[in-house]
């Protein structure tokens, strides 16, 4: 197990823990959930992403069992819960807003799930002081919530919703309410608590760089339906439509009408005056189709001579340049008028930065820097 | 401090004139020796005495006391379940008219409320007393409970509900360990809220009352048709005290409160 790497998806002859199938949820009119189907594995840390009205909430609401399918069948381990309540459900949920209980301590928060399963006490109060000690909350624990900081809340939320052992734990937002840099050092913390239970997750964010960093797979969602799932690794290289590109990180999208020239590799004209570019893709594509290039900035190289083997290089004049401490993007401004973003990592010291306002610059990229997407 | 202007000095000091002097004037004259109210004869108790031994004052503040219990403790019941089903129970029908319904008797005359329980307990043939107060008082009373826990339950947040449910919890125990605990502030000022109502109404009460049972308020206003008596003064400085002790502690208590809650907030965030 430790040297295989962890894919179960990959596996056919593993069976998902969670699985939705043809599920439809609807609010009056209007259509939260269109016809989904998703299935999430054991162990996994899975995460739903997408723009704030897309349904990943209610996807989430529904695992948890507060609300309904309209339509379709919600499986979690062999059983159909999309009509148990949630009480009766093996699934805990951390919320958004922490729903700590302000009129109990620290400890009868985290106690209060395993109260209501009749737990003799002596396992109540071993169960309790291990989660105190995971989450290092251990002297706190006689305070009640109003009494610690919004780091300190966030985690008893944790302890509280991991103390009966879910075989899956649902997380809304889980670190929305926290500054950057705490966010940052709870995300590793988050990936380390589920490591070390081995519960499954499954976390709604807006965040992209936070789905990307805790996540073994990521679903970009949009409209109530699911556009592509897949490792964050993917998701970021291999984005499978423009909005998914678009959604994830930066990226220049030029669009314009391929043409195959053999071995996987296209040529896609964009602008009358300019040459055409090329591109490979494991998409076909037939002459004359629209297509559309998706290229990181980063892989979009910056230099004041026309680089000898680039297979695509375009000159332009530099338009902006955004100054991010580590990195600088460029906006270089072609003469037909379009703008191609080009990143550059500063290695060296700002005084000696290379190009400025207005110079004129070549940007080139190889075949295989760019995604060649249909729509 | 700053110094305030003359105009607010003057408007401050005419605004409390205007609320407290009669007070004043009543509590000074329930010492006062002579029988005559409004001749001062010198400072005594005896006025006191005399009502301890007025059993005709004492049986109505029994009743008084009893109703304003009772009444108090249905209202608070009817209008929390009320409140709750209004501000939880979702967009079932009717909804709207039965929030309406509810919040109606805030703008109702109470001689209206009061003539129609009558004839209700005539209709149904139900003898007036103690029972038919306590019935009245628990109608008009209800609503007050119900809007001071409503916009309480407004204020919560609903999540914390369903992370109970999450843990395990049946919708009633939900009620019973997280939610009630947590509104339990407004559904005590809503029980001191009928409390009062209840022990100060006298329109409602001498619409429901009969020869059986009367009310304190009833009692002082058929007496002060005799004209007013030093017994009198005393009883209503006696209900002021009372009334003014009790507002006083609650208002220090929750301001205690407040203030140590907003400390302890502030050591955990530096901590």
């Amino acid at each position: 197990m430790s040297n295989t790497v962890f894919a179960p998806w990959d596996d056919p002859s593993e069976q998902p823990l969670i699985k939705f199938e043809n599920v439809t949820k609807r609010f009056g009119s209007f259509i939260a959930i269109d016809d989904l189907t998703v299935e999430i594995y054991e162990r996994e840390f899975f995460a739903l992403l997408g723009p704030s009205g897309c349904g990943k909430t209610t996807l989430m609401r529904m695992l948890a069992g507060f609300e309904t399918p309209s339509q379709g069948v919600i499986d979690l381990a062999g059983q159909n819960i999309a009509t148990v309540p949630p009480n009766l459900r093996s699934v805990n949920m951390m919320f958004q807003s922490y729903a700590l209980f302000p009129h109990l301590s620290i400890w009868d928060n985290i106690a209060f799930g395993l109260r209501r399963e009749r737990m003799p006490k002596d396992q109540i109060d071993e169960r309790v002081s291990e989660m105190l000690r995971l989450t290092r909350l251990a002297k706190f624990a006689r305070r009640k919530p109003h009494q610690i900081s919004g780091g300190q809340r966030q985690r008893v939320a944790l302890a509280r919703s991991l103390a009966k052992a879910p075989k899956l734990l649902l997380l809304d937002e889980p670190l929305g309410a926290l500054d950057k840099k705490l966010r940052q050092e709870t995300q590793f913390e988050l990936m380390d608590i589920q490591e070390k239970t081995g519960t499954t997750f499954v976390i709604v964010t807006h965040d992209q760089e936070e789905a990307m960093t805790v996540a073994s797979r990521v679903a970009v969602m949009d409209h109530g339906k699911i556009i592509q799932i897949a490792t964050p690794d993917k998701i970021y290289e291999e984005p499978n439509s423009v909005y998914v590109a678009d959604f994830i990180g930066d990226v220049n999208i030029i669009t314009g009408t391929a043409t195959p020239s053999g071995d996987d590799t296209y040529a896609i004209q964009w602008s009358e005056d300019t040459a055409p570019l090329t591109a490979k893709s494991a998409i076909p594509f037939s002459t004359g189709d629209n297509c559309h290039v998706a290229i990181r900035p980063e892989k979009v190289a910056i230099s004041a001579d026309k680089p000898s083997e680039a297979t695509n290089a375009v000159q332009g004049k530099i338009l902006d340049i955004a100054y991010l401490g580590n990195s600088s993007t460029y906006h270089v401004e072609l003469p037909n008028g379009a703008v191609i973003k080009a990143q550059t990592a500063n290695t060296r010291r700002i005084s000696r930065r290379a190009f400025t306002w207005e110079d004129t610059v070549w940007l080139s990229w190889t075949a295989t820097a760019g995604v060649l997407l249909a729509n | 401090m700053t110094r305030m202007s003359w105009f607010n000095t003057v408007s401050l000091t005419l605004g409390f004139a205007f609320l407290y002097i009669p007070i004043v004037i009543l509590v000074i004259y329930s010492f006062n020796e002579s029988k005559l109210v409004t001749v001062w004869a010198g400072f005594s108790t005896k006025w006191y005495g005399e009502l301890l031994r007025n059993d005709a004052f004492l049986n109505a503040a029994w009743v008084t006391i009893k109703v304003a219990v009772a009444s108090s403790t249905f209202a608070t019941v009817l209008g929390t379940m009320a409140a709750y089903v209004m501000v939880r129970g979702g967009r079932f029908f009717g909804r709207t008219l039965f929030s309406g319904m509810i919040y109606a008797p805030l703008v109702m005359p109470e001689v209206i409320t009061g003539l129609s329980l009558l004839l209700l307990f005539i209709g149904i043939g139900l003898d007036r007393g103690v029972l038919t107060i306590i019935l009245a008082h628990t109608t008009f009373s209800m609503c007050y409970v119900s809007v001071v826990v409503s916009s309480r339950l407004v204020t919560f947040d609903r999540s914390i509900e369903e992370a109970a449910l999450d843990l395990g919890c049946t919708p009633s125990e939900a009620f019973r360990l997280v939610t009630l605990p947590i509104i339990a502030p407004a559904v005590i000022s809503g029980w001191l809220l009928a409390f009062t109502l209840s022990l100060d109404d006298l329109v409602i009460a001498s619409f429901t009352s009969g020869p059986a049972a009367t009310t304190l308020p009833i009692k002082i206003f058929s007496a002060v048709r005799l004209g007013v008596s030093p017994e009198i003064n005393a009883l209503s400085t006696i209900m002021i005290a009372i009334v003014a002790t009790g507002v006083i502690t609650t208002s220090l208590i929750s301001k205690r409160q407040v203030i140590r809650q907003r400390r302890e907030e502030q050591e955990a965030e530096r901590s």
